[in-house]
């Protein structure tokens, strides 16, 4: 048995399903192993994008997405996807190619240090020297990846290491180490106290982020909301954590959040955070949250406690487990006054917004963006997979989408662009049944449609709209505001037609120009399980 | 402030890159930083001296302790710990200074270590405060070469039962 067929057959024995990737001289002993195994493989057309469709499978089944290329440019075209996976900590495990053990350090042809390059952002990195390691360190590659706070963890390997023999592969059934010991268990005085001061406290509120689905906690976070009756926000990770019409749920806080949300968070007197980092996004001033009022955070990891904001209640732990002892028990304090007021805010707030959004939906000649993200969401299926890209698609989607059954993907802490459509591949293959719709602008939908060729070559069925203004509307918004209008290498003039694209992928193609066919359109765009682009005519006026 | 972290790491190759890159990226200080093997050959004792806020000071901590080749951190202020720096200067004497530098020497117990007609080479070993002071005395002469050690450090026996 060579290293190569050890590698693959560690991966059988972690039970993967897919691995995304990209071939080259130096990890084709592993691409011609896997043959030997039920491992199927999806070839992207571009190497970030096999760790974006590694990171939306991962998402989706809570498993470990994996993805594999060669050395040099392999390894350093993938560096985005491992970076997007950290800042959203998403567990994937990213196999790259090296050249020969005794040429590595002498820059020979395709020889890239991607350790080094990505020791920043990887939760951690191995350097395979010696094949018979293989066994011991992808048992451990998968556990860190999966464990604790999640995250990316790579392998390189060179390729000699995986040619070489070896006898007696053994699977190890746990991984031993010393230095890695995540938190599980909350501590019970830390929590004892969070009970303490909510029987204290008059206007509390849960801030609830994307550690809160990596924890597979959403139900136990609900069941604490409902149970003692706390309105509850969320950050961009933590979109879905609540349905939308749960009448205790106040929206998105944060820069491109809900008035009332971030009012209900200015106003509160008690912050829970759960598996968010207080970042500057959310928070605008982190420093300054805890000035009148109790912070409460709860995190796996003890470094993102007390990082962004001094909390007076740190309570380190899997949230899933600190929310199961919560739910063990009930604070009798009555909050009514403080929902009221939250819920009065609330329909304040949307009313006019309503009021608003329905006089431009009469007035446009285009597409009104919000209003598309709110009718696509009510007829998507209860279940569907919405994967945002990234730009003002991104604001539309996450200030309008409406969470019932499914889930909510998007770059949240990176913000990479071209995102959603590998990311959505991947979710698509994870779960065939489900229906998966990827929204994108047309900026972003030019760095990764090359991945319309995957979805055609693996006949994965997935629904793209594409947002398009003929702009990078985000920084076009930017450069309106700050610059008044002097706008800088943000005109996408030149890029393709759309429906030529889609007939040159062999997908169907839907035209939506403006809101008078958009029921028509949708019903077209996700009648059936097919892949499907839809153009979606904007203004580039419009603001996020 | 000053702070000490002795950890105990991973013994093997990258992972002082690994904490020095840590360091660098999350723009912390480094006043000093020496590496040695420990008992343990698969262990190495890495005593970092850095400074900064209290915030930031802690946050040096839990880093550290998130670094997977990291096994344990010690943190400790100068005042719990036996802190010691080794440092070797190579002077240029004459005749009119050559018998203060020698007072000086023994009066802070520095070695002269190497001996030439115009040059010496001082060994001192001993805390860093101590070790800055002495070398302070060569202000006015002329240093050919110098080489610290930076901190190493140890924390303090406490009553027994407080060492495993």
């Amino acid at each position: 048995m060579t290293g190569a067929d050890a590698l693959a057959k560690c991966l059988q024995n972690e039970h993967v399903e897919y691995v995304f990737g990209y071939p080259g001289v130096a990890i084709a002993p592993f691409f011609n192993s896997i043959l030997d195994t039920d491992i199927k493989t999806v070839l992207v057309r571009q190497e970030q994008n096999a760790a974006h469709s590694a990171n939306g499978y991962a998402r989706a089944t809570g498993k470990v997405g994996v993805a594999a290329v060669t050395s040099g440019p392999g390894a350093t075209n993938i560096i985005t996807g491992i970076a997007t996976a950290f800042a959203d900590s998403i567990p994937i495990v990213v196999i790259t190619g090296q050249v020969k053990s005794s040429l590595v350090g002498s820059d020979v042809f395709q020889e890239a240090d991607i350790c080094g390059a990505c020791e920043s952002f990887v939760k951690y990195s191995y350097i395979l020297r010696d094949a018979r390691d293989i066994p011991r360190i992808m048992k451990e590659a998968f556990y860190i990846a999966n464990s604790g706070r999640r995250g990316p963890v790579l392998i390189d390997i060179p390729i000699d290491v995986q040619q070489e023999e070896i006898k007696d592969f053994k699977y190890p059934e746990e991984a031993k180490l010393r230095t890695y010991k995540p938190t599980v268990q909350g501590n019970t005085v830390q929590i004892k106290k969070v009970f303490a001061r909510l029987k204290e406290a008059k206007r509390p509120i849960i801030c609830v982020g994307g550690g809160v689905h990596l924890a597979r906690a959403v139900e136990a976070v609900r069941t604490f909301a409902d149970n003692n009756r706390i309105p509850v926000v969320c950050t961009m990770m933590g979109i879905g954590v609540m349905k939308s019409n749960d009448p205790m749920f106040f929206g998105m806080v944060g820069n491109n959040g809900n008035s009332y949300g971030n009012r209900a968070m200015n106003e509160a007197d008690m912050i829970i955070m759960v598996g968010a980092r207080v970042a500057d996004r959310s928070i605008s001033q982190p420093d300054l949250i805890t000035e009148n009022k109790t912070l409460v955070h709860i995190d796996v990891d003890p470094a993102e406690i007390g990082k962004n904001a001094g909390p007076e209640i740190p309570l380190v732990g899997d949230i899933a487990s600190v929310f199961e002892v919560f739910n063990q028990q009930k604070c009798d304090s009555e909050y009514t006054e403080w929902v009221d007021r939250l819920k009065a805010y609330k329909k304040e707030t949307e009313d006019k917004k309503l009021q608003k959004l329905l006089e431009r939906v009469r007035k446009s000649s285009t597409v009104t963006p919000e209003e598309f993200i709110i009718e696509l969401c009510q007829n998507m299926k209860d279940d569907a997979i919405y994967v945002a890209d990234v730009g003002q698609n991104q604001m539309w989607s996450c200030g309008n989408y409406i969470m019932r059954n499914g889930r909510f993907f998007t770059s949240g802490g990176m913000g990479t662009m071209g995102y959603s459509i590998p990311a959505a591949l991947g979710a698509k293959l994870a779960d065939p049944r489900k229906q998966v719709v990827a929204v994108i602008g047309d900026g972003a939908f030019q760095m990764c449609f090359m991945e319309l060729a995957t979805m055609r070559q693996y006949g994965v069925p997935v629904k793209i709209a594409v947002i398009k203004n003929g702009w990078l509307g985000l920084v076009r918004q930017y450069q309106h505001f700050t610059y008044k209008d002097r706008f800088s290498v943000t005109d996408l003039s030149g890029s393709p037609e759309l429906d030529k694209i889609a007939e040159a992928y062999g997908m169907k193609y839907i035209k939506l120009s403006n809101n008078s066919e958009m029921a028509e359109k949708l019903d077209d765009f996700l009648e059936k399980d097919e892949s499907i682009l839809m153009e979606v005519t904007v203004d580039p006026s419009e603001i996020a | 402030m000053k702070r000490i972290y002795s950890c105990l790491v991973e013994n093997r190759s990258g992972v002082l890159a690994k904490v020095a890159g840590l360091f660098w990226r999350r723009c912390f200080n480094i006043d000093s930083l020496t590496v040695g093997e420990t008992e343990d050959k698969t262990v190495s004792n890495m005593v970092i001296v850095s400074s900064g806020d209290e915030r930031t000071l802690e946050q040096i901590e839990k880093q550290l302790n998130k670094k997977l080749d990291i096994i344990k951190v010690k943190t400790f202020d100068e005042s719990e710990g036996i802190t010691q720096e080794l440092v070797l200067v190579k002077i240029r004497y004459n005749r009119d200074n050559r018998k203060d530098i020698m007072e000086n020497c023994q009066i802070m117990g520095a070695r002269i270590v190497d001996l030439s007609k115009s040059m010496m080479t001082i060994k001192m070993c001993d805390t860093p405060e101590r070790v800055q002071m002495f070398l302070d005395t060569l202000k006015s002469i002329r240093i050919v070469e110098l080489a610290r050690t930076g901190t190493l450090a140890i924390t303090k026996i406490k009553e027994q039962g407080d060492e495993k």
